[in-house]
């Protein structure tokens, strides 16, 4: 059988690989950038995941401190 | 590293962004080496140049059923253990599974013309093949079904847990019924029926092949780790406001 006989149909499969392949790189990587853009202006208003104390509140390390000059 | 040290989201996130740059270079070395294999490989005495196709084929059929048996053990790690990362990891590898299924269904529908005079067949294989496509299908749309993601992570894991049969099936559809689809040719008792001039192209673009699904998969479930603090943190914004 000629290596040109069903060209077509080899031609069509690495073209589909590729067109999978890279839609799945773009997928992960346009997703990526997305997430870490919404995370970035979230944090910049100044929206914090960790129920951390407001900043009037003295932290642990400075109740120690404070502790500390007291004593 | 213990791999209990991986549950935490924060440690995975940095050892994933440590990681996937070295795997994105092996892939990319790994694939030139595959492809150079497959496009100097004779060939076949039989099939002639469209031998070429399996070298994408197998591969694809290999993740498409390696993924639904990662899904299956993060299912239990959801359903059994409730490791935080379980469900993370069954959410990035579905469309991933889903893609490479895809692959294998249209480069077997393409190898299958010239072969067997058809597209497509009803044989058992080919079928319990498409079955996993949309198992792969169904349990993306659950994930965007259920908002909360830890109640459609316990739908999810008993569907993948459910679907898990479905890969048996696949595996032996050629010895348990009679298909048009050929028996197994790699790995089977008695050794390969392949010869090493198309075995070791075969073996080079499975291996390559694998590689990008981990540096996906790695990439993918940063990304879903990523998207939840998005959502946590929407959430507290909300909460704030009212």
């Amino acid at each position: 059988m000629e290596t040109t006989a069903h060209i077509n149909f080899i031609a069509a499969s690495y073209a589909a690989a590729v067109i999978v392949i890279g839609a799945l790189i773009a997928w992960v990587t346009l997703d990526y950038r997305a997430q870490r853009r919404t995370l970035t202006e979230l944090e910049n208003q100044g929206v914090s995941r960790r129920s951390e104390p407001a900043r009037a509140d003295p932290t642990i390390q400075q109740v120690k401190e404070q502790a500390k000059e007291q004593a | 590293m213990a791999l209990s040290d991986l549950a935490n989201p924060s440690r995975f996130l940095r050892l994933a962004n440590q990681i996937i740059p070295w795997l994105c270079g092996a892939t990319v070395l790994a694939f030139g080496f595959a492809i150079e294999q497959a496009m100097s490989a004779p060939d076949d005495y039989q099939q002639g140049a469209t031998v070429k196709i399996m070298f994408l084929h197998v591969p694809s059929a290999w993740l498409g059923m390696l993924c639904w048996g990662l899904m299956s053990v993060a299912a239990l790690g959801t359903l059994v253990w409730r490791h935080p990362l379980a469900d993370v990891t069954a959410k990035a590898a579905a469309p991933i599974g889903a893609a490479f299924t895809l692959l294998c269904l249209v480069t077997g529908s393409l190898w299958g013309r010239p072969e067997w005079g058809t597209y497509w067949v009803w044989d058992a294989r080919l079928t319990s093949e498409l079955i996993l496509l949309l198992l792969y299908l169904a349990v993306i749309a659950l994930w965007r079904t259920v908002e909360d993601p830890s109640r459609a992570a316990r739908a999810v894991a008993i569907l993948t847990l459910v679907g898990a049969i479905d890969l048996p099936i696949i595996k032996f559809s050629v010895d348990w019924w009679n298909t048009l689809h050929q028996g197994a040719s790699v790995f089977r008792l008695g050794g390969s029926t392949i010869d090493p001039t198309i075995l070791i192209p075969l073996f080079a673009m499975t291996a390559a092949f694998t590689l990008l699904f981990v540096t996906l998969l790695l990439a993918a479930m940063r990304n879903e780790i990523l998207r939840r603090r998005v959502r946590t943190l929407h959430l507290l914004q909300a909460n704030a406001v009212s």
